[in-house]
């Protein structure tokens, strides 16, 4: 069992507020991603869950228990931090052991559960080695297996991909995502990377300056943004946002377009305009426009499009995939 | 860009560099070869460099005269022992400015450091008193207890700088694993900290072998270091420059010793948190 619930959490660093108020639930065997650009609160948020923050007020429940004023070793969840802080005097084995040993477990036990998080984790022929002598991949793993030994009621997560390089980046997100599939805990996962949150999340929860912006599956996030904040931040390239006469015959103060929800044309459309700059991706074609009246407008073309900077073109974005906002930001249905 | 240097500038440099380490070596090595003469050569002026009659009969006299084992072992034992207990108080008293500071932490470190500040001459009269009521003079645990006490200012000082080299991320993680504080301090941080320690219990130690003015005035012989073997060479007869020399030859080529096979961990302990 592994559920987390906050109520009206807040945390305030003597008068700055960090976290406003926040109240959610994670169902046990979820896997939960906080998102959001840096500085909205979402590593505090997570250090509040651990209980290596205080709250300010509000609750923290864990299995419906309240732990608000639990020590975070009583809490029964395990972390995975942004630089691994594996101990570096300790060997593999070490580090993985670590709070077994302090549960007092029996020596053939620990073994026992290490060599099994060991394998699941291809760490076996690591496992005398200290910390220095392995990669940034293998560190992380083992920062991992820390975590799995401990059987925990929920993992999380403070940003684990951010040091690695891109390609290994891709690599742990799938074994994470398998290792999700296969433990079925509880995970609750910081990111400030959309791309990571869309891939990996069952619930993403997109944080905005300490509270929070929305929440939902990465599709509905993805296809109704309830607000400004979400529509810009969710999906790459970002959502054209327009302003102006367009909108307003739209009835909205803001209209969104994704830049795969609009046609091309080269004889006649809704908006003219001049491309900037075409990015040739093979699969794909982000072609950056400046629209007459309109501004500014990215869009995303499938296969090679023979386009080149100056071309004349015109814009017409597709109606049945239109986000409309109100003068307050909010989505207009 | 590399700061390129020319040949003249480089040999420049090497010489000045040698003239200052032998100016600051040159009392020692004074000593040393003072230790070898007679009391004749070792007051003959113009003063004997090296054609002088080499001898060993100073330290013959020393050896005979005075137990120098005696002394040699209670600057061992107070030097370590005094600032191994420090050690137990400074690692967590570093720990918790380190790690847990409060608002007046900083403030705290000063007053720490200011009473490094005063004369020790100022409060010689009021420890004197204590300690004769308290039956501590010339006993291994009282001036053992006023090295650590000296010394504490330095071992917090120090351990606080190397902590604050210490990703909290590593701490927070054993918290999470679910080690106790006390734990936590002993097989997380303590160990991290392993170089840290050393080059300050060096430093420290050399501080205490040296230490004078507190175990000239609070020992006599039962407890008295390698300072009160000095200075018994300078006081009753007048001055006898090369037994003298002998003397403190041999009270100094110990710490000299452990210096110069440390000196390494003493660098990097004087410099640590410096450069990065």
């Amino acid at each position: 069992m592994g559920s987390i619930q906050l109520k009206d959490v807040r945390k305030a660093f003597g008068a700055v507020s960090i976290i406003n108020g926040i109240n959610l639930n994670i169902e046990n065997g979820e896997f939960a991603v906080f998102v959001g650009p840096s500085g909205c609160g979402k590593s505090t948020l997570l250090r509040l869950i651990a209980g290596l923050e205080d709250v300010t007020s509000g609750q923290v429940l864990i299995d419906a228990k309240d732990m608000t004023n639990v020590g975070p070793a009583q809490r029964g969840l395990a972390m995975v931090f942004q630089s691994y802080a594996l101990y570096p005097h300790m060997s593999v084995r070490g580090n993985i052991a670590f709070a077994l040993k302090m549960a007092g477990q029996k020596a053939d036990v620990i073994e026992q559960k290490v060599r099994k998080a060991a394998t699941t984790l291809n760490l076996t022929d690591y496992l005398d080695r200290k910390p220095r002598q392995l990669s940034g991949g293998q560190r992380q793993r083992v920062a991992i297996g820390r975590a799995i030994v401990r059987e925990p009621k929920a993992f999380l997560f403070d940003e684990p991909l951010s040091n690695l390089d891109a390609a290994l980046r891709v690599q742990m997100r799938v074994e994470i995502g398998e290792l999700h599939e296969a433990l079925k805990t509880t995970m609750i996962y910081v990111t400030h990377d959309q791309v990571e949150a869309m891939t990996m999340a069952d619930k993403i929860v997109v944080l905005d300056r300490g509270s929070v912006a929305q929440v939902g599956s990465p599709l509905e996030l993805y296809n109704k943004p309830n607000g400004l904040f979400v529509a810009g931040f969710i999906g790459s390239p970002t959502m054209n946002l327009i302003k102006g006469a367009s909108a307003a015959k739209r009835g909205a103060e803001t209209i969104g377009i994704r830049p795969e929800h609009a046609d091309i044309s080269t004889t006649a459309g809704e908006w003219p305009a001049t491309v900037r700059l075409a990015e040739h991706l093979g699969s794909d074609t982000f072609v950056h426009a400046e629209a007459e009246g309109v501004g500014p407008f990215t869009l995303r073309l499938e296969g090679e499009a023979p386009l080149a900077p100056g071309q004349k073109i015109f814009i017409t974005p597709r109606e049945a995939h239109l986000h409309r906002f109100d003068k307050d930001g909010k989505r207009i249905n | 860009m590399a700061i390129k240097k020319s040949a003249r500038q480089r040999i420049g440099v090497t010489i000045v560099a040698w003239v200052v380490a032998f100016l600051i070596f040159f009392p020692i090595l004074w000593t040393f070869i003072t230790s070898f003469k007679s009391e004749l050569d070792a007051i003959a002026m113009p003063p004997k460099f090296l054609f002088f009659h080499w001898t060993l009969e100073n330290y013959i006299e020393v050896e005979q005269r005075s137990n120098y084992l005696k002394f040699a072992f209670n600057s061992v034992v107070l030097s370590i022992g005094a600032n191994l207990l420090g050690l137990i108080i400074a690692v967590p008293a570093a720990w918790s400015m380190a790690f847990a500071p409060g608002k007046r932490t900083k403030d705290l470190l000063m007053w720490m450091l200011s009473t490094k500040m005063m004369p020790a001459v100022g409060v010689l009269v009021p420890i004197y008193l204590v300690f004769r009521t308290l039956h501590l003079l010339d006993s291994l645990i009282g001036i053992g207890i006023v090295l650590m006490l000296l010394n504490l200012p330095l071992l917090i000082w120090m351990l606080y700088t190397y902590f604050k080299e210490i990703p909290n991320d590593i701490l927070e993680a054993a918290r999470m694993d679910g080690a106790s504080l006390f734990n936590e301090i002993v097989y997380v941080l303590t160990p991290m900290a392993v170089p840290g320690i050393a080059s300050t219990m060096l430093l420290a130690i050399i501080l205490s072998w040296n230490e004078a003015f507190w175990t000239l005035n609070l020992t006599t012989s039962n407890a008295a270091p390698l300072t009160q073997f000095i200075a018994s060479y300078s006081a009753p007869e007048g001055f006898f420059w090369a037994k003298l020399s002998a003397a403190s030859t041999l009270a100094i080529a110990p710490i000299l010793i452990l210096g110069w096979f440390s000196q390494k961990q003493l660098v990097r302990g004087l410099t640590f948190g410096a450069v990065k």
